[in-house]
């Protein structure tokens, strides 16, 4: 039997769902859903299994996550549903409650988090409430596991004999196909019920100390003077933690486990005298390539584990809330502004963070808008030019490098806004939940998630995406091996594309095939770079000037190098998220054509300027006109 | 009394009671949802840093809204 567990955002869920199926769970994707429903097999109940649905308001579909959970509910045909309610914050849980009663289905009520009601001097006729609704009612703390037993006890009997809500008659047939006037009528007497349902069966507390605390919290947190330095202090902190301190500890680790490893079979490939091309295959094919992806997967996991101690705190949603007004400039809402925080540090959890936005608009707009923000690994190759060539402005070249890439965010955003995703903007209705201490478990959990989404990754595409740059770089085009790395694939192909860059002012094919193994990852390009000029360009930078002779060709390659296709890992994550391949080979050309305009652009200071200029008037015609439409 | 208050016009800190909300409709569907309908008691708990979007409390919960989707509410003030 299969139980849907519905209801807000917020009233803990997924710590119910946690509860139920313990560790035996198993996370299953249902295709072409924009949010996943999580499937687990139910512990102590044989044959049982729930399935977490995304948080919803309402049976009317809004958002794309939300109609993942419509359909669910009307397609899937659960054998129940399990109706979680917040206690503490009943009267608008109960909204869905009556919804779903309309759907006809077994129905439990569970009734999460009354200690915090009861602690707070708040009183429930459970009975009364189950009496009215016609449906059993269980009190539970999902949070303290109480009443879990006796939930799944009352599900599985309301199931198997497939009790129904005692439809009250009060309730009108439902469609979502109505009239916004009508449906509001329907709202209103849904609302009105509630009201009369409260009033007979829920003692209020007084403001319960959760809430009165959030205020606390919220006047330094969402403080008008105060919000943005604290915000951008907790970012700060956030990324320095990450990158500098947790993160690199563990990516270090493991970066020296990666490394024994790998020298121990090299070791034993050596004994055994295998054969050197395989031996290479093995060595700097798998092991380097896969290697040098896996080291990245501490951060990754230390980065989610901070978003998700944002998001279950509920201080996502007040940053949502302070950046609302300077995104939509652009046509974005104040929730997209997490994920494209986040790309500064690592494309792929940026991506995936996309998932968390409302709006399928919003979401892919960001999902595009995110690469341009410049990634960490990114970083060792500014450094290496920027010692290289700008020697007393390494600074300045970093900070310029960041902005023309945040700059180019900001204008495709305000293009897109104007051209292809124009109009269907999603009003931005949000709660702002209490501030909760997020739960141990579920952001475990979730850490487990993302680290097994990871490695399956790495595994597949990128492990393959490896052994084929091992081949063209190998091989000639004889599939001889080739004796210098000048007469392998990798190289001819270098020198193919070399036409393609030749306005942009760099004729060498070294640096074209630097940016070509660029897309497996970018620590590539100066690995590359390096091979390919025979010198350690951490000690020995200024060979790059054998590569790169004037000044033009060094800011076109930076600027080309910042604002192409990310990795491989990226183009995954996006390809996963977008749920397009076409869409996704067209973001690859898109990205590598803007690349290559603004390069161009940044090669030509006087075009630059005249297409700056447009922009600008552009900008200020766009602003006045705007303002001229009637209310 | 000004007959077409919005809660856009509200002042911080102020309760008001709603009298119609309009829209187009996935807009107006969402805010009977969540419990935006006539008679509702609204509180303005306050604003975002650059005044917009706006904090409601009603039904004993926060909400947030954008100060132009606030304007289709309209509310009157509670009688002294």
């Amino acid at each position: 039997m299969t139980f849907a567990i519905a209801g807000n955002p917020n009233c803990g869920k997924t710590t119910l769902f946690n509860r139920l199926t313990g560790a035996s769970r198993r996370t299953g994707n249902f295709p072409g859903v924009t949010v996943e429903c999580k499937k687990g097999r139910i512990r102590h109940a044989p044959d049982c299994q729930a399935v977490d649905l995304p948080g919803i308001y309402s049976i009317l579909p809004y958002s794309g996550e939300e109609r993942v959970a419509y359909d669910y509910l009307n397609n899937n045909n659960p054998d129940g549903i399990i109706n979680i309610v917040d206690a503490a914050n009943i009267e608008r849980n109960l909204y869905l409650t009556l919804q779903l009663i309309e759907l006809n289905k077994p129905t439990v009520l569970a009734l999460n988090m009354m200690d915090e009601v009861r602690v707070n001097g708040g009183f429930i006729d459970i009975d009364l409430l189950s009496q009215i609704l016609g449906i059993p009612v269980i009190p539970i703390s999902a949070a303290k596991n109480e009443g879990i037993d006796e939930l799944v006890k009352a599900m599985t009997e309301t199931a198997q004999k497939r009790i129904l809500p005692k439809k009250s008659d009060f309730i009108t047939e439902s469609k979502t196909e109505c009239t916004s006037e009508q449906y509001a009528v329907l709202a209103e007497i849904r609302y009105n019920f509630i009201e009369y349902i409260c009033s007979k069966t829920v003692t209020k507390p007084r403001e319960t100390r959760e809430h009165k605390r959030s205020t606390v919290i919220d006047r330094l947190l969402t403080n008008k003077i105060l919000a943005l330095p604290i915000f951008f202090i907790i970012m700060a902190t956030v990324f320095w933690l990450t990158f500098d301190v947790i993160g690199e500890l563990l990516s270090d680790l493991l970066r020296m486990g990666m490394h024994t490893i790998t020298e121990t079979i090299d070791k034993t490939l050596t004994i055994h005298s295998i054969n050197p091309i395989l031996h290479s295959l093995i060595i700097d094919g798998v092991f380097k390539g896969i290697g040098s992806v896996l080291s990245f997967l501490p951060i990754i996991i230390t980065l989610f584990f901070f978003l998700s101690m944002l998001e279950d705190s509920g201080y996502m949603a007040r940053i949502a809330f302070i950046m609302d007004k300077p995104l939509r400039q652009i046509g974005l809402s104040g929730r997209s502004f997490v994920p494209m925080l986040i790309g500064f540090g690592c494309t792929v959890p940026a991506i995936m963070a996309t998932r968390t936005l409302p709006s399928e608009r919003d979401r892919v707009m960001t999902i595009l808008l995110t690469p341009f923000m410049s990634c960490s690994a990114k970083i060792p190759i500014y450094a290496v030019f920027a010692a290289a060539f700008f020697d007393d402005n390494q600074a300045l070249v970093m900070f310029l490098l960041y902005s023309i890439g945040i700059l180019t965010g900001i204008i495709l955003g305000a293009i897109f806004n104007k051209t292809h995703f124009r109009g269907n903007a999603v009003p931005f209705i949000m709660e702002l939940p209490n501030y909760r201490l997020p739960s141990a478990k579920t952001t475990f959990l979730l850490m487990w998630d993302k680290a097994r989404d990871f490695l399956a990754r790495a595994f597949t595409i990128i492990l393959v995406a490896t052994i084929i740059i091992w081949f063209l770089r190998t091989l000639d085009i004889h599939f001889n091996i080739a004796t210098t790395a000048d007469e392998s694939i990798l190289a001819h192909i270098g020198r193919l594309i070399v036409p393609i860059f030749t306005p942009l002012g760099f004729t060498d094919w070294r640096a074209a095939t630097a940016l070509l193994t660029g897309f497996t990852a970018k620590e590539a390009v100066i690995s590359t770079l390096a091979v390919l000029t025979g010198a350690d360009l951490y000690e020995q930078a200024h060979a790059l000037s054998a590569v790169f002779t004037d000044m033009k060709s060094v800011f076109t390659f930076l600027t080309f190098t910042l604002l192409y296709t990310p990795c491989i890992a990226a183009i995954a994550a996006i390809r996963r998220e977008l749920r397009s391949v076409r869409m996704t080979v067209a973001v690859i050309f898109g990205q590598c054509a803007i690349a290559w305009i603004v390069a161009f652009l940044i090669g030509q200071p006087i075009i630059l300027t005249i297409v700056i200029g447009l922009l600008c008037i552009w900008g200020v015609i766009d602003y006045f006109t705007k303002r001229k439409i009637p209310e | 009394m000004n007959k077409s208050k919005t809660i856009a016009d509200m002042e911080i800190g102020s309760t008001a009671i709603i009298i119609e909300v309009s829209g187009e409709h996935s807009l107006k569907c969402r805010l009977s949802d969540m419990g935006l309908i006539p008679s509702t008691a609204v509180t303005l708990r306050k604003t975002a840093p650059m005044g917009d979007p706006l904090e409601l409390h009603l039904r004993g919960y926060n909400l947030t809204l954008r100060r132009e989707d606030a304007r289709r509410i309209t509310v009157k003030t509670e009688e002294l």
